[in-house]
Order: structure tokens, then sequence, then C-alpha cells
């Protein structure tokens, strides 16, 4: 088909073909501008589900946001009629793939449904049925629909805990859910013919994946082997002109944005401050110095006010450890501090050291709502953050040098063994 | 009351706690690398392995032992926010 006549078959409700075998039966949704709330998107979105035929029945792969299940029924009548219909297989349960499910099942009832095994635990909570009849599936199941199958790759947290790919090796079709997607609406459908969806696709793998780095590297383990002829993602163009070129794409988006500078044994740990009468500061430059001492430690101190927050997170994405300094005021961290740690949402921080100190007038509440923070990141928090009453003696300096040294010590895996009591702890943290 | 001691062998940090205690009242506390997400037994993010005094800890209950089973959590895991201790060692560290 012309880009031409695919735009009028997608206008017209029709399926779109991929193969004899396989139809597009999605919907476009150009007006949507804001998606999941953390998305922008500068022309709209698609929501694509699939059609495979076999010699003995029919797949649907995934289904659209429910405002859309008209056009996804209009076409899906248009290529295979219900009862012959086997399998329903959901790559992914949020709504905008699952909308049409519930109607779907109603009109095809002897339709098994195929979800990942990860999906079992969210299916009821998002459908809000009882008694749903499902076959949970793993790497290696599959299902054979006579001269084709439908193989499953279990790559969760791609970007929920239930996401799988289903594979089509007969054709070396790639269903792949939200992995190799964008948010990009465009009636030619195909990459080889729509507009220039760069920006789209880098921009949803950043916000979207980053966050699940380490997955996206185990699901590339996965995918990497295949025989690629067309990846078939949920949203966005059909990626069938040189699918693996987006494979290898991810591949480099994976890796870390800056490259490893240190050598090998060495830790890096990155302090950053804000300070408005420099007694933060001179914190800072305490605990930077006395870390720096610690053999095999990097350290960098970089004051918050001179830098971007987007740049920080790429350092930090490779970062051993990181120590905030702020000062309080009206009883909280300042704003710098707080946009750098929401920034930290989009990278995996996970197990990473953490801790915090800073300067206060006379309540000085920063430094634990920071270590608080911390911790709803996921690092660890070994170490009671440093806080100083207003401008440090040399003795809070030196308490400071400590703190430094501990941290340091505390990255290297240097410090001893210790043996304390539940009630130290609780008194500490009082 | 019965002490007993539990070890997070990641930090080599050992607290001595009283019977009853839950694993997450004092992880976070050393600054272990257990990490945890809902902490009420739903979310599996705080899946640990224990390494030594596995009968010290409560037997995991049906609702745990789905979660585990779900997760594909090997022999000796637990649940962080849910494992409460008996008695005597204990050793735990991230899964």
């Amino acid at each position: 088909m012309s880009p031409k006549a695919v735009e009028h078959a997608i206008a017209d409700r029709r399926p779109i073909e991929i193969s004899p075998r396989v139809h597009w039966i999605g919907a476009l949704d150009p007006d949507i501008r804001t998606f999941d709330v953390i998305l922008k998107t500068a022309n709209g979105t698609s929501y694509n589900a699939y059609v495979v035929r076999g010699s003995e029945g029919v797949a649907i792969v995934d289904t659209v946001k429910e405002e859309f299940a008209d056009d996804f029924f209009a076409r899906l009548e248009a290529v295979a009629a219900y009862d012959e219909i086997r399998a329903i297989v959901i790559n992914h349960l949020e709504p905008d793939h699952t909308g049409a499910l519930p109607e779907l099942m109603q009109r095809a009832p002897q339709a098994r449904l195929y979800i990942s095994f990860q999906a079992q635990l969210m299916l009821k909570a998002l459908l809000k049925r009882e008694n749903l009849e499902f076959t949970p599936v793993d790497t290696g199941d599959r299902i054979d629909l006579g001269d084709r199958s439908l193989e499953f790759l279990h790559t969760p947290y791609l970007h929920w805990p239930d996401t799988q790919c289903t594979y089509l090796r007969e054709e070396e079709i790639l269903f792949s859910g939200d992995v190799f997607g964008c948010h990009f609406c465009d009636p030619r459908l195909f990459n080889d013919t729509c507009g220039d969806f760069r920006f789209s696709f880098e921009y949803y793998y950043a916000h979207i994946m980053r966050p699940f780095r380490e997955y996206v590297l185990r699901a590339l383990a996965l995918i990497e082997p295949l025989p690629l002829q067309v990846i078939a993602p949920a949203h966005g163009p059909i990626l069938r002109d040189r699918p693996t070129a987006y494979v290898g794409r991810y591949r480099e988006l994976a890796a870390p944005r800056l490259k490893r500078e240190i050598f090998p044994g060495e830790k890096t740990l990155l302090i950053f401050y804000i300070s408005s009468y420099g007694n933060t500061a001179r914190m800072a430059e305490a605990i930077y110095a006395a870390a720096q001492e610690i053999e095999g430690v990097r350290a960098s101190l970089y004051d918050l006010t001179g830098g971007e927050t987007n740049s920080f997170a790429d350092l930090l994405e490779e970062a051993d450890g990181l120590v905030l300094g702020s000062p309080t005021i009206n009883g909280d961290a300042v704003k710098p501090i707080w946009d750098l740690l929401s920034s930290l949402t989009v990278i995996d921080m996970k197990g990473k050291l953490g801790a915090a100190f800073g300067s206060f007038g006379w309540s000085g509440e920063a430094v634990r709502m920071i270590e608080d923070r911390l911790r709803g990141l996921k690092l660890r928090v070994p170490l009671q953050g440093v806080r100083v009453k207003l401008i440090p003696t040399p003795e809070e300096i030196e308490e400071c040098r400590q703190f430094g040294r501990a941290l340091g010590e505390e990255l290297m895996g240097r410090r001893a063994n210790r043996v304390i009591d539940m009630s130290e702890l609780l008194s500490s943290n009082a | 009351m019965a002490k007993a001691t539990v070890t997070f062998a990641d930090i080599g940090v050992t607290v001595t706690v009283p019977a009853g205690t839950r694993i997450i009242e004092i992880s976070e506390k050393v600054g272990a690398g257990i990490t945890y997400g809902c902490r009420e037994g739903d979310c599996g993010t705080c899946i640990m392995k224990v390494v030594e005094g596995w009968d010290n800890l409560t037997e995991p209950s049906v609702l745990e032992g789905k979660v585990l089973r779900d997760n594909y959590a090997g022999k000796h895991h637990r649940l962080a926010c849910q494992a409460q201790v008996l008695g005597g060692d204990i050793a735990v560290k991230p899964a």
C-alpha cells in the first residue's frame, strides 16, 4: 500500500496489512498532548493493536484506549470474525492497551487471554472483574495457531512489572509492547514513510525506559538474538525498515550517558551543596577534603546553583555515592535540592550510598528530610548526617571531616564490622 | 524480653533487637542495602536472602508466600517488611 492509501484506509477504519497474515487494527489519537501526566507529545500518539492469522485460528495482540474501541472493533471485524479468535495476548496491562479488552472478551468469549505471569497481580485491580480466566506466560511459552505461532519473552519493568514481548517467529515480527515505541501520531504508520520521529523515540526512552535501564539490558539479551523483519510496538510507527537499528539504538541508550572516567577499584562520591551564607559550603568542603583522603575515593564537589539539574542526573547515574548539603529555610530543604532529587526518578539509584548535611538557623529539619527522600529513592543511608547550627566551629568542621572519612570508608567497604543495640538506632534517629 | 541479633551481611553491621522486631524496622536505620517499595507485603521490592537463622524468623504468611512465588524468589528468601525476629542469630542480605 502507498502511504496515501494507508492514510485513507486508516481514515475509513480499515485494517492495515503488515503482511498477508498480520494486520494493524489500532487507533490514532492525534489530539493528545500530555500522556500519563509526565510525558508531552507534540503530535499525539497511536494505540497499536494487531491481528495474527494462523491456519488454526486468530490471535489479537493488545487493544486500544477505551474511547477508541469503536475504531479497533471496526478494523478487527474487517479482517477476522469474533468466533475465529483463539487467543488474546496483552503485552502490557496499562489502560491505553486494555481499554477495549473487557468488550473484546465479551464478543469473543471462547478466546483465551494470555498475559505475563507478573501481570496476574495487576489484572484484577485493573479490570475490576472477578473470575477472570487467563493463562500466565513466561519466556519460552508459545501459542500454536497452526502455521503461525506466538512466543513470549518475559521483559518485566518496561515500564510496568507486567510487560512482555510477543514474537511471531514464522514472520520474524516482534510485538514489543511499549519497548521501541514512542508517542508519535502519523497516519502513514510505518517508519519508512512517516515523518521524523527520532526525537519522540529518544524522548520516550529517556522518560519511560531509562529508569529501568537494568531491565532494558536484560530484555535486549532476549531480543537481540531474534531475526527481525518488523518491530510492531504498542505506540508510534511500526518499524519495518531496519528494525535492528532501533534495537541497536536501545543498546546505546542503555549504556551510561557519560563515559566512565575512573580507574578500576575507584568509587565516585558526588557532593552537592547549596549555601546562603557560606556555612553549608564550608561543611561541604570539609566533607569533600576528608572523603578524598580515603584511598580509592574519587570525590567531586558541586555548587547546585551553578549547574543544570539534568546534567547532574547524568553524572549521578554512574556515581557510587551521593551527598547533599542544604540549609534549612522555613523548616525545609531548599528547592534546588528537591529539584535534583525529583529528577532522579528517571535513573536507577537503588543501592547507592546516600547522605545529607547542612547548616541551619534554629530548627534544622532539612537534613533528616533529605535522608528520608534518599531512602525513598532506594539509596542506602548508613550514616546520620551532620547538622550544624549557623557558623561551624572548628570542632564542628572536624565532625564534618570525620563524616567525610566515614562516608569514604563506607563507600569503599572498609568500615569495620559493628555491633549495635537497637535502642541506639532509635535514639539516634529521634 | 528475649534478645536476638540481626546481621546485615552486606554492610557488616549486627544489631541486637528484641523478639518481635521486623527487619524493616532496623535495616534502613543502619543503611543496609535492602530497599522497600509498598512496605506492606505486596510489591516484592524488599525481597532479601536469609543467609543464617531461617528458623529464627516467623514463618511466611500465605500472602507473603504468594508474593515470593509470584516474584520467583529463591529458597531462603523473605520479604524484609514482613519477616519478624523470633530470637537467636539471623543474618540477611539484599536478594
